[in-house]
This record gives C-alpha cells, structure tokens and sequence, in this order.
C-alpha cells in the first residue's frame, strides 16, 4: 500500500504546486519519483516526529497541503498531542500518513504495533479518519483526501497486502461500501481486515449462511445513513486490525447506543493486552483469534444462540 | 521607570489588567514586553490596519502564557483599541488567557503548550522560502520553555534548510514555574547551545531595546543560518517589587500594588 500512496502523490503532486510531503526519515526510495518533480516538496523532517506535525501547521498556514508520513505509532501515539494542538484545533489540512499499522510490523514488536491510532485519532475534534482496505482502495480514495478541509489520518499499510477488488472501486469518502449482498449476516470491515471479511465470506458459504460485506473504509465520520438502513433482526460483526478498546467496533457501539438500535453487534479485533515474540502478522493474528476459522466460529455460535 | 512612555503604559497595563481580571502570569508577562516593543515598533514589517497581509513578516509567541504582554503591545501598535485587553479571561472573548483559534487581530498562532511555536515558524519559514515569500519569521520563547525537547528539533532542521528567515529570541529570565531554570535544567550556556545547533547567535541585555534593536536589525550575519538571539532579562522587569520575585508567576496584585505601580512608572 506505501508504494502506491507514494506513486498516488506523486500524481497529485504533479498538478498540485501546493501539495508537499514531510517523512521522518523513511522510505529508502520510496519517495525517489516525487524528489524527482517536486524536490524542495520532499522534505526529511529528520527523526522528528513531534516536530515534523508542527511544521506541517506552519506549511499549511502559508498555503501548503502537506502529507506528513511515517510508521504508524510514531505519526500518531508519539507526537499525539502536536496533533491535537497545530492540526486538530488549529484545523489545517494536513494528512497525517500512518504506515504499517495494525498487525504489519508485527514481528518488530510493541514498539512498532499500532493497535490504539484509530482510538487516538478518533477523539481529536475536525480529525477524519481514513483506512483504505488495499491499494485499489487508496488509489480510489488520495485525491478525495484533498476535498477535505481539516486534518486527514489515513491509516495503511505495508506492503503486497492482498487486493480486493478486480478492478477499482468507485469509493466515496464518508460512504460505507458495499462490496458484495448477503442477508444473513453484515460483516463491517475497516482497513486490511476487509481481507479477512472477504475470506469469512467465503467460509460462511459453507455453513449456509451468505454474508453482506461491507467495506468501512471511513472510520469518522461513521456513515450514518448507511447505518441507520441495517436491519435490526440481522447480526452485524465488526472486523478490525486494531484494539478493542475505542477503536472502529466501539465506534460502532457508540453510534448503536446513541441512536437506540437493539441489534446484536460481534466485534473482531485486538484483545487488551501486548502482544510480541512474534514472527509476523500472520502468527499475530493465530496469537489473539483474528483469524477466518476462528471468526466463522464466533459468527456460527453466535447465529445459534 | 523606562525613557520610553508606551513600554511604561503596557507595564501599567498589564499589572491593572492582571488586577482587574484576576489573570496570573504577570511576572512572565513583564519579562518580555521590551522585546515585544522592540519587534512590534521598530523592527516587524507590519500593517496594523491589514493584519492578514499575506508578506508581512510573523511574529509567533512561545510562552503563551504571557500573551497578556502581546495583547497590550499590539493594542499599543493599534491593532485594535487598547481598552480592549480588559476582555482578558473572559466568557466569550478574544481575548483569551492562552491564544487560541479565535485570537484578535494580529496574533498568528496558538500557544499555551510550549515548544510549538519555534516548530510553526520553522515550517513557515520552510514554506515561504519554497514559495519564495520574503517574509521574517521571528519567535519568542521562554528559557523554562527550552526545556521542551521538540525546541531542539526544530533547532536542528532550521539550519540545516538554511533558514535565514527565522530569528528566535530567548526571554532568559533565569526563572520558570517552581524555580531558577539553571537549577531545574542545564542551561548556564544557553547561548553557546544555540551555536552549537548551528545559530548565528548574540547575547544581549534583553531590557535595552536599543541593544535589542541593533541584535534584530543587524545585517552582519552570516548568510544561510537561522538567528538566535538570548535575550538577558528579568522577570518582573520594571516593578520593584515584582523584580526576580517567582512568586509574581501566580500571584494576583492587590490595588495598592497597582497605585504603587502606576506611581514607579510616571503614570498618573
């Protein structure tokens, strides 16, 4: 996904004069085609991250639309409250670029796992959050990011994730998508765990039962509309790369309680707890549940009870 | 008492003001008004009466919390009328006891947690050499302030994209919150880490605006760095009995205190 994020700006850097990006030191050549239009756009903040968010306030005073870009925990947790203050409340319109989040650098550790940037980002007033599914997703998704007037968090990550779609998707910003019927069961998925969602339907045929999958790649604002269409008879499981706690599935909570749905609501993601000795993602998800058979089974004993 | 009679009526102002609207802060206040007045009478490129002028030079506060000292000097500078200030504090006003997104005229960024404002001017100061706007940059920070780590970010990435549009002035009053900023801090040599960081940087006696004035304005630096200048004062500055006295971080002047203040500055 970082690679497209960085052939997506380089677009839209190509046409836009104002668009620049700062990184924090990363990216070995990633950036190298967006040096080469755009040089003094493509700006080493340094390992800097506080800073890096606070220069971005400044460039966007004087007209700028700066990326800032970085691994996810360092661009969210770390510098949270140079956010909060110079994007956030200041209201500018930067987009803050979250690489590798969720369970991509698993095998690198607490330090570099970001299981609580949605949590963080989403109680920032004027903050959207953005958490494409795959490249097709981003692409369809970048230049929307530019329509929006206040601060971005756009969530990706790594690299050669899984595609979704065959071709790309129509997406609208704020609009849930709807990526395949089924009326038994809503599968809401949110970032990369659209995967997942897409391999649960799959396995679900088996058990006849067809899912309606639905990609959320809009974490806030919530799309209420869309939300307020599903069927109170009709289980809605909640699938993220991310904390429990306060991330896209209490969101959900939230919205459900505020506007008094009596549905049932399953939510899939990160336990409360740390996770490391880990080998990669895929031992991650083995490690706390978050994989297809073991969601199948939760939606199967859940549809039963 | 100053030769200077708007340095002496902004004091004045700031001790009725933090009396009548029961505001803290004034000690940090009084520090920097000579480097307030310095900047906002005799070296910023301004108009008062076109405050957003897109080449204006910008002058970003660090220490929000004296931002009383910024109100009264821009009311001074006729930004907006000086009786304004007094809506310090209060419910609804611009005026407000930290700068935030509502400010009047004339005060360009929000303030009140420190280290900010030396990196928003840093990015400005990035941003108008890409569009090639010839705009100065100048930044008033605390030295308790300094203790903030993302000041030395930015004070590494400055010099490095030859910012010699970016001047940052030290209001070194040797005291923060709770005590002597040396004590707290290593920072005796507070010039010479700004040097170390790669900053044409001079000392001066932060209460002399001449001085200051000369340090602001000089053209003898070298070209392609940023400029750090630390600023020797005193908080309290002006008052005798709010001179070096960290009690007047918090404390709240009673209307004695006031008269006694009117009568040290020449003010009837």
């Amino acid at each position: 996904m970082r690679n497209k994020f960085a052939e997506c700006l380089t677009t839209l850097a190509a046409s836009n004069p104002e668009i620049c990006l700062l990184y924090a030191d990363i990216g070995n050549r990633l950036f190298d085609k967006l040096k080469k239009i755009a040089p003094q756009r493509t700006i080493n903040a340094g390992i800097a991250e506080a800073n890096m968010a606070t220069m971005a306030s400044g460039m966007a005073k004087m007209g700028f639309r700066p990326f800032i870009y970085t691994i996810t925990p360092f661009t969210t947790a770390r510098n949270f409250e140079q956010i909060k203050i110079d994007l956030a409340y200041a209201n500018e319109p930067v987009v803050i670029v979250g690489t590798g989040s969720g369970l991509s650098y698993a095998n690198l550790g607490p330090t570099h796992h970001s299981f609580e940037d949605i949590a963080l980002m989403r109680v920032l007033p004027n903050m959207t959050i953005v958490c494409p599914a795959d490249s097709l997703e981003l692409e369809s998704l970048m230049p929307q990011l530019l329509n929006q007037t206040g601060p971005v968090y756009l969530r990706i990550g790594k690299k050669n994730e899984p595609v979704n779609y065959t071709q790309l998707p129509k997406l609208i910003l704020g609009k849930a998508h709807v990526c395949q019927e089924g009326q038994d069961v809503v599968l809401l998925c949110t970032g990369t765990a659209l995967t997942i969602g897409n391999e649960v339907t799959e396995a679900l045929v088996s058990h006849g039962v067809a899912a309606r999958l639905v990609s959320m790649h809009t974490v806030k604002p919530l799309d209420s509309e869309f939300l307020k269409g599903l069927d109170e008879e009709t289980l809605v499981v909640s699938i993220e790369e991310h904390s429990l706690n306060a991330g896209f599935g209490s969101a959900l909570c939230e919205w459900f309680n505020d506007e008094r749905w009596k549905g049932d609501l399953l939510r899939c993601g990160i336990p409360d707890q740390f996770i490391d000795q880990l080998s990669g993602p895929e031992a991650a998800r083995e490690r706390i549940g978050l994989t297809t058979p073991k969601i199948v089974k939760k939606i199967i004993a859940r549809l039963s009870s | 008492m100053h030769a200077n009679p708007t340095i002496n009526q902004i004091r004045q102002q700031l001790v009725d003001l933090s009396y009548k609207n029961k505001v803290p802060h004034l000690a940090s206040a009084l520090s920097c008004v000579d480097i307030l007045y310095t900047l906002y009478f005799n070296i910023l490129n301004i108009r008062p009466n076109e405050p957003e002028w897109p080449l204006r030079d910008r002058f970003l506060l660090g220490k929000g919390h004296a931002v009383a000292a910024l109100y009264c000097t821009l009311g001074q500078r006729g930004f907006f009328d000086s009786e304004a200030v007094y809506g310090l504090g209060k419910d609804g006003s611009v005026f407000e006891e930290h700068p935030g997104i509502n400010s009047p005229a004339g005060v360009e960024n929000i303030s009140g947690s420190l280290g900010h404002a030396l990196g928003l001017a840093t990015g400005m100061a990035k941003a108008a050499k890409i569009k090639q706007n010839p705009a100065h940059f100048y930044v008033l920070v605390g030295d308790g302030e300094l203790n903030e780590g993302t000041n030395w970010e930015a004070a590494m990435f400055a010099p490095a994209h030859h910012l010699d549009n970016l001047t940052v002035i030290v209001d070194f009053n040797k005291l923060q919150g709770t005590g002597r900023s040396c004590e707290i801090m290593h920072m005796h040599d507070l010039a010479d880490k700004w040097r170390a960081f790669g900053w044409n940087t001079h000392e001066v006696d932060g209460h002399d605006c001449s001085a200051l004035q000369n340090a602001l304005s000089q053209k003898s630096y070298s070209i392609g760095l940023p400029r750090a200048i630390v600023a020797h004062t005193v908080k309290g500055a002006g008052i005798s009995f709010m001179q070096d006295d960290n009690n007047w971080h918090y404390r709240i002047p009673t209307q004695q205190e006031v008269t006694e203040t009117a009568r040290e500055l020449g003010i009837q």
